[in-house]
């Protein structure tokens, strides 16, 4: 019958276990494939500071990159590719809400440098190589 | 009660009590946005309403581990706190930080990091005011006379919840490197050491509740706790299939995933099989109710509906999209809300005195919080998957698939008034037991 103390030795041993895997896998991807992957060569002063105007407005609030943030606005990882770089300054230096379909987004009125260096990030965001995400949507006819 | 320092775990539950009230305000104004009434746009626009969502979520989560491990080490380590007057403190800290960030969110002053929105000089408090909770825990255990198993796995708990927030912290010019820590702070906290808090403040229930002995309970809590780790760790690669690091996280993440059901289904039996077997039965019926309520539902939300999506997959056609919100809202609600109702319900009429134990608000609270949480899982659920099929599946755009299940934010909202009602039972209830006073000492021992 199982013991307390056979109990404990389970818990710690596989917690110290699956651990040390977890740390040599994020050691792997960090080192050999996130440089790879996201093509961190082309990370330029531009799309950095696109990063920060990203963070710093809460994008992820309303939209979702990488598949990640909330679900109230488009998915934008592919964003640059399905809409191209004017549409996606003309919503950024609005002045009055964004608004297709009826769905308000902040009125940022963005400088164009700024919706520049937004766009370099979202440009070098869709280049990254996600193991096939978004998928091509199959029943499409 | 039994040491009058426990006394303070009062006050974390009264900001918990006040946090949640305001959460679900702003879960309504979400709704009406979603239902096409985004009529506070121009002072609270979705993405503050949000952000104020998640983050009242686990400030009150928080304050609730807090006072539960206020309430519970003393008595585990039969000694009075070391400090309340620095617990006080504390507790005032974590409320001006909190109110300080939520007020902070409607004036753009934030990090558009998903859950981790709290600027950073505000992450400096955070975490001074984390160790300052954590030094009085440690000393209180330290001067104590009794290290026992389940005031250590909850320590435990509290230390690495608090070790893991600092890759949170990290500033990353990478887009995937930045998601890569915020999942070491976000995944392994609700599904790593946040299930070791709840697990030892449901074994310090169990104790009390069903009156089976300590050690078979401890027993089963090492178990628990490491079926949580061994597929939890891992598992964090469900995070990473689609964020741009490499094919491994598909096969690692995709394995030890499916297993994570496996801890909370251990809780769920754990749970029922101590109570079948306890001979002696707690008068207190709501807190009971809770007990088991966390341990079940929190398998059905954490474990079941994960696992519907966690597979690599299903989960490159749901990931981001609501079938997340539907997981997201059960499962918090079942794991760590419920839990931190259930210890409040315990520990009120031990630290009031008023046995207010079987009441009809306190049964109402439970039904109807739960059955409007669940709902609103249902109706986020269906939203959910209509919008995988219309949008992933199909190719409809984004626009056109959200006015096609802007209804079920309807029937999302009616099941929130539900949840709502029974939320303000339960804070009446809470009102209704006064203050906490000393002559409660003594008198009631469990």
């Amino acid at each position: 019958m199982l013991s307390k103390s056979h109990a404990k030795v389970f818990f710690l041993g596989g917690t110290i276990v699956t651990f040390a895997i977890f740390l040599g896998l994020s050691w792997n991807s960090l080192s050999k494939e996130v440089p790879k992957r996201t093509h961190e060569e082309n990370l330029s002063t531009q799309v950095i500071a696109g990063k920060t105007i990203w963070e710093k407005n809460n994008c992820m609030g309303c939209h979702t990159i990488l598949g990640e943030g909330a679900y109230y606005a488009p998915e934008l990882t592919k964003v640059y590719e399905r809409r191209g770089e004017a549409y996606i300054k003309a919503a950024l230096m609005s002045k009055t809400p964004w608004s297709p379909r009826g769905r308000k987004m902040v009125a940022y009125a963005m400088p164009e440098e700024d919706a520049n260096n937004v766009v370099a990030f979202l440009k070098w965001i869709g280049e990254i190589d996600l193991n096939g995400f978004p998928p091509k949507p199959d029943l499409k006819k | 009660m039994k040491y009058k320092s426990q006394k303070v775990a009062y006050w974390f539950f009264a900001l918990s009590m006040l946090l949640l009230s305001l959460q679900i305000l702003y879960g309504f104004i979400m709704a009406f946005a979603h239902m096409g009434y985004d009529v506070l746009h121009q002072i609270t626009p979705f993405n503050t309403a949000r952000a104020v969502h998640t983050n009242l979520l686990v400030v009150w989560l928080l304050s609730g581990f807090m006072g539960a491990a206020y309430y519970i080490i003393p008595e585990e380590a039969e000694h009075e706190l070391v400090s309340v007057k620095l617990a006080y403190v504390q507790l005032i800290s974590l409320a001006v930080v909190g109110v300080v960030a939520i007020v902070g969110y409607h004036f753009n002053y934030w990090e558009g990091r998903k859950f981790l929105e709290i600027p950073r000089p505000l992450d400096w408090l955070v975490v001074i005011n984390v160790l300052t909770f954590l030094g009085i825990i440690i000393m209180t255990l330290f001067k104590g006379k009794k290290r026992t198993t389940t005031s250590l796995v909850l320590t435990m708990g509290l230390v690495f919840a608090a070790l893991l927030y600092l890759p949170g912290m990290i500033w990353f010019d990478n887009q995937t490197m930045d998601s890569f820590f915020r999942w070491w702070v976000v995944h392994l906290w609700v599904e790593g050491v946040w299930e070791l808090i709840m697990g030892g403040i449901l074994a310090f229930l169990l104790i009390k509740i069903t009156g089976v002995d300590r050690e078979v309970i401890e027993k089963w809590l090492y178990v628990i706790v490491g079926l949580t780790f061994i597929s939890g760790i891992l598992g964090t690669g469900h995070h990473y299939y689609y964020i741009g690091v490499g094919k491994i996280w598909i096969i690692v993440g995709g394995i030890f995933s499916t297993l994570e059901p496996l801890a909370f289904l251990g809780m769920a039996l754990f749970a029922i099989a101590m109570y079948r077997k306890g001979e002696k039965k707690h008068p207190n019926k709501i807190a009971l109710s809770w007990t088991l309520g966390t341990a079940i539902v929190s398998f059905v939300g954490a474990g079941l509906l994960g696992l519907a999506h966690t597979l690599p997959a299903v989960n490159m056609y749901t990931h981001g999209t609501l079938v997340t919100a539907m997981h997201g809202h059960l499962a918090f609600w079942g794991a760590y809300g419920m839990i931190v109702l259930a210890f409040i319900s315990y520990s009120m009429p031990n630290m009031t005195g008023r046995k207010l134990y079987d009441s009809t608000a306190g049964l109402l609270a439970f039904w109807l919080s739960n059955i409007g949480m669940i709902g609103m899982t249902v109706a986020f659920g269906v939203a959910g998957v209509a919008q995988v099929y219309l949008e992933r599946k199909v190719g409809l755009d984004f626009g056109d698939v959200q006015k096609e299940i802007q209804v079920h934010f309807v029937i999302l909202a009616i099941c929130a008034t539900l949840f709502t009602t029974g939320i303000a039972y339960y804070i009446y209830e809470f009102i209704k037991y006064g203050r906490p006073n000393d002559e409660a000492l003594e008198t009631n021992k469990n």
